[in-house]
């Protein structure tokens, strides 16, 4: 069965026609053209296909496009400024060498702007814990915590507006 | 994509009901992180699903008059070990959940879900076995409640029929007031894991805080459900708790256990966790409760 | 300078915003889905199909049998050919196969309009198959007996190797007075990769020319074994590789590419998409080499080492793939490591199973051979009573060492240092101290281990790379290279080695990252640690090409002699250090002039004959918590000498992916397989690669050694950082518990029983 289903995309209110059994990755990469979103597991096993719904990290491979209606969404598309430049995490991601072959680096990017985004203070350990829902092979993940707590650094020193 | 038949949206808890009860072949889906799943591997293909994704009445953590907590089936891992009536007055509960997979799964995932799965690994499990937490199922016909002791029927299998749905779980306060808690997942890594066993420790100490007033433990893999290990909970109760007895309890927990061997682990090396787990969630509970030694 | 210097990735910016675009980013909307029938036993023989009912499931194309395909056997290896027979891949698969020879062997594929239809059809197809037993084990094909996996190689035995070094024999060392003796069987399992990535091709043709588009480290090979598998001229294909996500040796292999491209010409040129499940990735592409060992080894009473013996066994799995190069690698690095003063034997077998194909993976061999030299070593010194870092100093491989088969030399030694700086680095010489005679359920140990690792494939097989470069009118540079970006940063070091050999700053290059075998120039691809010394050195010499004809030019324009001119930072400089023009002036100029227009282009070849060794070494501390079984790494501190760094910051990088790989094989990675060889844990959740929460902070070090071979001094690095850290830690396990395991992985089951055997878990008491 079709439905229509109405959601904020990256900002921007849309409307798409999807199917009963759509997960939201396809819906992002097949229907509106967001490839950022990568298909790595399809079982929530990968983190690959993190998206952020309503602020929060989901995989979404396991979510239905039906039961988006009304949310927001956010991809690493909708991060840049309108001028173009880079948001602070992207930017701490090439900074601190925390990309790679950068098939994880989308959802990683994304679950790191929700853990800035909560505005608490986080060990190392704890950002351990808030990232281990994403597999990386590249970089034992020891960068890609350099880059989340320089983000988290950064936003204190000037809060970002998001 | 995934190759199912159908999806209806239940507006509310009564139209997925009726929903249910409409379709003889169709099953509920919550979280999805274990249905999709299913799907996807061809065992559910086809599926017609009723979602109860997010329903506000099922969704959200409260605390009733006579100091009873209520979880409703669709909250998330993520929601219950946020919640600040959850981190007062059980803890240990949302620390539990708080292991399940990885931090995108405990987004998604709700602990009705996981209770529901039947698996004997499910994380919320031991840990609501030991707090004795009751189980409301409803059907379009019919309202029951369940012990979550008496919930699990073996491998995957619940008591639960196709057409109820596992609407709220509660815990009394006689069940957590005074008592520390501790849940210890043991798995080859320490996130995105299947717990190879896991086990729940309550303990409450007698005001002198070295007897034992109540000791609940429990294990998820231990057996093909998760477990209360009564057996060895009796030798406790009125006890002083020492090194001897907490070898005593985690000996007699090994001898009532079942656990059995897979590739995923020996039934001898599942008995040495059994043991050595239950010695640390016993203490670490008895610790967290204002117990000494 | 712009080597040396530690750049931002060239490619991290398309990377974060998600403008990178990988293959399943390219697949055309309409393009057909191919899902592969896989066979549902790991040995046996289809003797027929029942297609009814798959072929009635709505929006199916068409199902191709291994009765339809043609009758080609192929080879998959991502080598060099060979233009000599005798040093040809072996040829031992078709594009779907009749002779079942590995548990989800391809058998058939469904073509659907989409995805559900082609998932539907596959469950529906109905194949007849005669069951054969399965063979797990080298032992098991060996016997007699056994079934026949190729009619070539009859008694299943791939390769048989073995050589002699030394005057003496193992006997004579081991009746030395006083000569401590070690022996035992040792073992390691099959791993997996687990690039992001997923296996991903398709293929569409235009006219007569299919193009695939590919997630390769080899598009040259994916090429000319299209060709082969096909039966046509290999130009007829063209090869793309856009963006990828890791590959690690598996996409070093021919996989579903030849299929792809097969399907299309078989559909009217419609594009066809074949896209592998993780599942599939997992348990059907292919893995690292299981290997089995028996060693021995001797030490006179001062511990030094006489002599060993090495006898090898790897898993080849169902189809030969890299086949014996690995056992082969695998022997070197025992030899190499060590100085046996009386003799080394060794030999190896490389034998074929119903295992899933063992092929390329990160290091090749020597992970595989590191671990056995290491523990064995540790061993060694453990019945010495020494300490095992001292007598790795006294018999561990010298300045100048030429290998005695093959002569790879070392050009410039590192290793010396490397110990001293690991040393030094996680306390060695306390912490040995410290962590001896210790009782208590948990206890802590320091271990270390140490490899050589050579910088490409010569003399066992060709090496060659091609670049080429354009200058542009504003005097930016495009980069085309035939080497290829994985993810491991080969662009980011080309950009460098260009702008350095041109004189242009790093932001005036722009480097191609898709490579497209009708366009790209010739390479073999992204394996062996080689690109950086042998591509780059492509880079080089068409950069100094390149800035030979930008000065040619210029001194034309300038009506003066080349001599004397440079370039620096894109300016064209003079003897007395005075910018007489700019690169852009010569770029415009070479374009538009109306008396002398020109495009400045330069193209290189360089046919290596060189190579050389990188050596490092993994440092570990460990805390062992005896009831559970469980292993803590403390501290993890891997040293390199790979030479001078192109780019400090991303060496670092690629050293803490490395060490990630070589903990998980150390404690968790393992393929997990029934009697039946049907794989048991094909999923990211089942095989279990470490996490962020698994993963102890990773601590990179390097000497920085010219080697006088490499350009600007570099050896590899890529594979390495992965090779020392298991047997580090296993011998960080044998100080901290003076237990000695004998097979990888660390899993905490296997450790409990060993701890239960030597009696460390005690009785009663301890429960």
């Amino acid at each position: 069965m079709r439905n229509l289903i109405s959601l904020t995309v990256n900002g921007v209110p849309t409307t798409v026609a999807v199917e009963d059994g759509e997960a939201l990755l396809d819906t992002l990469r097949d229907r509106l053209g967001l490839t950022s979103v990568k298909r790595g597991c399809e079982v929530g096993e990968c983190g690959a296909c993190t998206v952020l719904i309503d602020g929060k990290a989901v995989d979404s491979c396991l979510y239905l496009t039906v039961w988006a209606e009304g949310k927001s969404i956010l991809t690493v598309e909708g991060l840049r400024k309108a001028d173009g430049t880079l948001s602070p995490i992207q930017q701490a991601f090439i900074d601190e060498c925390a990309v790679q072959c950068g098939f994880c680096t989308p959802g990683l990017i994304l679950s790191a702007l929700e853990i800035v985004m909560s505005g608490k203070e986080y060990t190392r350990e704890e950002l351990r814990k808030r990232i281990s829902g994403h597999l990386c092979r590249c970089t034992g993940y020891e960068n890609i915590l350099n880059a989340v707590e320089k983000a988290i650094q950064m936003s204190r020193s000037a809060p970002q507006p998001k | 994509m995934f190759d199912i038949k159908r999806l209806y949206p239940a507006k509310d808890l009564n139209d997925a009901l009726c929903a249910l009860a409409d379709d003889p072949e169709s099953m509920v889906i919550a979280g999805g992180t274990d249905v999709l799943i299913r799907v996807r591997e061809g065992k559910a293909a086809g599926a017609s699903l009723v979602s109860i994704h997010e329903l506000p009445e099922l969704t959200g953590v409260r605390m009733e008059a006579d100091g009873s907590i209520v979880i409703g089936a669709c909250t998330s891992f993520a929601r219950i070990t946020a919640d600040p009536i959850i981190e007062e007055f059980v803890p240990y509960l949302g620390e539990a959940v708080d292991q399940v997979g990885g931090p995108q799964t405990r987004e998604a995932g709700t602990i009705g879900g996981n209770l529901c799965n039947g698996a004997t690994s499910a994380d919320s499990a031991p840990m609501l076995l030991a707090l004795n937490a009751e189980l409301t199922l409803q059907s379009a016909a019919s309202k029951r409640v369940v012990p979550v002791t008496a919930f699990h029927t073996g491998p995957g299998r619940t008591v639960r029929n196709r057409d109820e749905i596992l609407t709220e779980i509660r815990i009394f306060p006689a069940d957590f007031q005074g008592f520390g808690g501790q849940y210890i997942k043991y798995g080859k890594r320490a996130a995105m894991e299947i717990a190879t066993l896991g086990c729940a420790a309550l303990v409450k100490p007698a005001t002198d805080q070295r007897t034992v007033a109540d000791l609940r433990l429990a294990y998820g893999v231990a057996a093909p459900t998760p477990i209360r290990c009564t057996e060895a909970e009796t030798l406790a109760h009125g006890e002083v708790l020492t090194d001897a007895l907490l070898g005593e309890i985690a000996r007699t927990a090994a001898a009532h256990a079942s656990p059995r061997s897979s590739w995923r682990a020996s039934r001898e090396f599942r008995l040495q966790l059994i043991t050595e787990l239950a010695r640390r969630a016993i203490r670490s509970a008895w610790t967290r409760a204002g117990g000494v030694f | 300078m712009a080597v040396g210097q530690s750049i931002p990735r060239v490619d991290a910016f398309a990377k974060v915003t998600g403008e990178a675009k990988y293959t399943a980013d390219l697949v055309p909307a309409n393009a057909y889905v191919a899902k592969i029938v896989r066979a549902p036993v790991a040995s046996g023989w289809v003797r027929g199909f029942d297609l009814t009912e798959a072929q009635a499931v709505p929006g199916v194309v068409r199902i191709f049998t291994c009765f339809d395909v043609p009758d080609i056997q192929f080879p998959t290896a991502g080598h060099p050919w060979s233009t000599v027979p005798s040093h040809q891949d072996i040829c031992d698969r078709k594009l779907l196969n009749a002779h079942i020879r590995v548990w989800g062997d391809e058998i058939a594929v469904v073509v659907a309009r989409d995805r559900i239809s082609a998932e539907r059809a596959a469950r529906l197809v109905k194949a007849d198959i005669e069951v054969l037993p399965a063979l797990s084990t080298p032992d098991e094909a060996m016997a007699p007996g056994a079934p026949c996996l190729h009619e070539e190689k009859p008694g299943n035995v791939v390769v048989h190797s073995q050589f002699h070094l030394g005057d003496g024999t193992f006997d004579e060392a081991a009746a030395t007075p006083g000569a401590v003796v070690v022996s035992g069987h040792y073992s390691v399992p099959a791993v997996q990769h687990c690039h992001m990535e997923p296996v991903h091709s398709f293929a569409y043709m235009e006219g007569q020319k299919i193009t695939v588009v590919s997630s390769t480290q080899i598009p040259h090979i994916v090429r000319r074994v299209c060709g082969q598998a096909l039966g046509i001229p290999w130009s007829r294909v063209r090869v793309i590789k856009p963006y990828m996500g890791g590959g690690f040796g598996n996409k070093q292999d021919v996989l579903v590419e030849p299929l792809a491209a097969w399907l299309t010409t078989q559909l009217g040129g419609h594009a066809v998409n074949i896209e592998l499940s993780r599942e599939e990735v997992l348990g059907c592409t292919r893995t690292r080499h299981a290997f089995d060992w028996d060693v021995q080894a001797v030490a006179s009473p001062d511990g030094t080492l006489l002599a060993r013996t090495y006898c090898a066994k790897s898993n080849q799995g169902g189809y030969a793939s890299h086949g014996h190069a690995i056992a082969a690698n695998a022997a070197n690095v025992f030899k190499q490591c060590y100085r046996d003063r009386v003799s080394l034997d060794s030999e190896s077998y490389t034998v074929y199973t119903n295992r899933p194909t063992a092929g390329a993976m990160r290091g090749y061999g020597i992970p595989q051979g590191c671990f056995i030299t290491e523990a064995l070593t540790d061993d060694l010194a453990y019945a010495l009573g020494m300490d095992p870092l001292e007598f790795r100093l006294k018999n561990c491989v010298q300045a100048g060492y030429v290998d005695p088969h093959n002569g790879i030399t070392m050009h410039a030694y590192g290793l010396d240092q490397v110990l001293e700086k690991g040393r030094a680095a996680i306390d060695w010489d306390a912490k040995r101290r410290l962590y001896q005679n210790q009782t208590g359920d948990r206890r802590r140990g320091v271990g270390m281990a140490l490899f050589t690792y050579k910088s490409n494939v010569y003399p066992i097989s060709l090496e060659t790379a091609s670049c080429r470069m354009m200058l542009h009118e504003d005097g930016r540079v495009t980069v085309q290279m035939g080497a290829t970006e994985i993810g491991q940063g080969a662009d980011t070091v080309f950009t460098q080695m260009a702008a350095e050999s041109i004189g242009l700053p790093v932001d005036a290059i722009d480097i191609q990252s898709v490579q497209d075998t009708d366009v790209s120039p010739f390479d073999t691809g992204a394996y062996a640690s080689r690109q950086t010394y042998v591509s780059g050195m492509a880079c080089k010499m068409t950069g100094e090409s390149l800035r030979g004809k930008i000065l040619d030019y210029a001194a034309g324009m300038l009506e003066r002699s080349a001599e004397g001119l440079t370039i620096t930072d894109g300016q064209i400089v003079d003897e007395t250090g005075q910018t007489v023009l700019t690169v852009a002036d010569v770029g415009m100029e070479s374009c538009y002039s109306l008396t002398n227009s020109r495009h400045l282009t330069a193209e290189e070849t360089y046919h290596c004959e060189q190579n050389t060794f990188a050596t490092g070494a993994c440092f570990a501390e460990i805390e062992v918590d005896l009831a559970l079984g469980q292993i803590h790494v403390l501290r993890l501190v891997n040293v390199h000498d790979s030479g001078r760094l192109i780019n400090p910051k991303l060496a670092e990088a690629q050293v803490h992916g490395g060490m990630s790989m070589g903990l998980g094989y150390a404690l968790s990675e393992e393929m997990l397989f029934d009697d039946a060889c049907k794989p048991l844990n094909a999923n990211l959740l089942d095989y279990k690669i470490p996490t962020a929460m698994d993963t102890p902070k990773l601590e990179a070090l390097f000497v920085e050694v010219d080697d006088p071979t490499g350009p600007y001094g570099n050896k590899a690095l890529g594979e390495p950082p992965a090779i020392p850290v298991a047997p580090a830690i296993r011998n960080a396990l044998l100080h901290a518990t003076g237990v000695s395991v004998h097979s990888l992985p660390l899993t905490p089951q296997k450790l409990i029983e060993h701890f239960r055997a030597a009696g460390l878990l005690g009785g009663e008491d301890h429960v």
